[in-house]
């Protein structure tokens, strides 16, 4: 075998790669198989075997296509891969470079799902303004589920262990299978009907996509959505989603969960009265003495210590005017006095006993003591008083002489 | 001001709502003491609620005379 037509290692493999490269199946195609060794990379890659009874193969899916995929793969779960062949050159091995995945066997119920899903999320059966709030302290509590399941075992212990004083009615319904979803559906309407519990679980334990129909089905979403009784939907596992866990008011992560969501701790309860009484009082208390505080403040206005201070200040403005007055009066007396001396005096100029006391007097008939003005008034040896300023005259006319001028 | 035929969370709800205004301070002292009471007095019936509720653990049957109640042994 002449040496010149060996290749190496890289050549080789770099062939094969354009080959399959070229390859029109290869490059495009879907295979089904069952998952095995499945990595999830921290950087996001799925990295896993995809095997039937005979055969391996190694796939890879990258972040951008495995970050959409709408379940998380894991060993032993049946899957339908869309992508494509590609050689690895480094180890010169050929893989499945995985585009899309979708869980095999139950493509069409998956189908199912996304299209009951996106119809009801369009109804708006799963609008967030649409869900109701679930009581703090249930007194009962409907459970939907197996009689014989995990679940209602679960919640049994759950709630026993939170709550003395609780009330489970179970109504017991077959979780898969064709009569599931009705008698699910029924159940929820029963509870509605009886109205004798504040709140409802829905659910059952882990399964396939199959084993949780069920809960996918249409009738189960309706009853759900048109309960008055909030409703937990607790199905499956925390990675499952179903169309209930949508519409239901509350989705529960697990069974045990959902009974812890049902029914929040007595002691949390208690806590929260307590810390309302204590505000209630502390509120009530603040109130009564700021009230007592202002009544105080108004007990110590003047116009509380001295009630008659409006009246003294009465008083006191009436005894300035009454002095006032006095004064006034005093005033007046005392001009009037004046003004009287002063009329006494002038008085006094007129009076006929001054001019007596400069020398004049005045003479009278004795007979009817008429004043005597003239001479012609009297008439001889008539009798005549004469009043001087120290006495009086009594005198007898003896001669009568008028004066010359006057005739 | 009557309690009974309200349940625990509008009793919640309500005190709730009473122990604010309270606190807002804005009300006469009359009105202040009015719903203090009423807070008390829904601080017992919620007390009283979280006592009432008996522990049973049943399941219901469907019969032909309608429902009944069968006690669930744990």
């Amino acid at each position: 075998m002449p040496k010149m037509s060996a290749l190496t290692v890289s050549e080789l493999n770099r062939y094969i790669k354009e080959l399959v490269a070229k390859d029109v199946i290869l490059s495009g195609l879907w295979v089904k198989g069952e998952i095995s060794n499945f990595k999830n990379h921290y950087s996001g890659h799925f990295y896993f075997t995809l095997k039937d009874e005979k055969s391996l193969l190694r796939c890879v899916m990258f972040r951008s296509n495995a970050s959409s995929v709408a379940f998380m793969p894991e060993d032993g779960m049946k899957v339908i891969i869309r992508g494509y062949i590609s050689v690895f050159e480094r180890d010169g091995q050929y893989q499945l470079y995985a585009e899309e995945m979708q869980p095999d066997g139950i493509g069409a119920l998956y189908i199912a799902y996304e299209k009951l899903k996106n119809k009801l999320a369009a109804e708006g059966l799963f609008d967030a303004e649409k869900k109701k709030k679930l009581p703090y302290i249930p007194r009962s509590i409907g459970v939907v589920t197996s009689s014989t399941g995990a679940v209602i075992r679960d919640i049994i212990n759950v709630l026993s262990r939170r709550f003395y004083n609780v009330n489970i009615k179970l109504y017991p319904v077959q979780v898969q299978g064709e009569q599931a979803a009705g008698q699910i559906a029924a159940a929820i309407g029963r509870f509605n009907e009886l109205d004798n519990v504040d709140v409802i679980i829905v659910g059952r334990g882990g399964g396939s996509l199959e084993d949780l129909w069920p809960f996918n089905e249409e009738i189960v979403a309706r009853s759900i959505y048109g309960s008055h009784i909030p409703v937990i939907s607790a199905v499956g596992h925390e990675t499952d989603y179903t169309i209930c866990d949508f519409v239901a008011d509350v989705r529960a992560p697990t069974p045990s969960a959902a009974a812890e969501i049902a029914m929040p701790e007595r002691a949390v309860m208690e806590n929260r009265l307590d810390g309302l009484k204590m505000r209630l009082r502390n509120a009530i208390n603040k109130k009564t003495s700021m009230e007592r505080l202002s009544l105080k403040r108004l007990e110590g206005s003047t116009a509380f210590k001295q009630p008659y201070n409006r009246i003294y200040q009465s008083r006191m403005l009436l005894d300035v005017q009454k002095r006032y007055m006095e004064k006034a009066l005093e005033a007046l007396k005392i001009d009037q006095r004046n003004k009287l001396s002063l009329l006494a005096a002038q008085l006094d100029s007129l009076s006929p006993l001054s001019s007596l006391a400069r020398g004049y007097c005045i003479i009278r008939s004795e007979k009817d003591d008429t004043l005597i003005k003239s001479v012609h008034s009297v008439s001889l040896g008539q009798r005549l008083e004469i009043s001087l300023t120290d006495g009086k005259l009594d005198c007898t006319v003896d001669g009568i002489k008028g004066d010359e001028n006057e005739q | 001001m009557n309690s009974e035929g309200i349940t625990f969370e509008q009793a919640m709800a309500e005190l709730e709502g009473i122990v604010k205004r309270l606190e807002k301070g804005e009300l006469t002292l009359d009105e202040s003491i009015g719903f203090f009471k009423r807070g008390v007095e829904l601080t017992k019936y919620c007390n009283k609620k979280l006592d009432e509720a008996e522990r049973s653990i049943t399941m219901l049957i469907e019969g032909e005379n309608g429902i009944t109640e069968k006690e669930l042994s744990v």
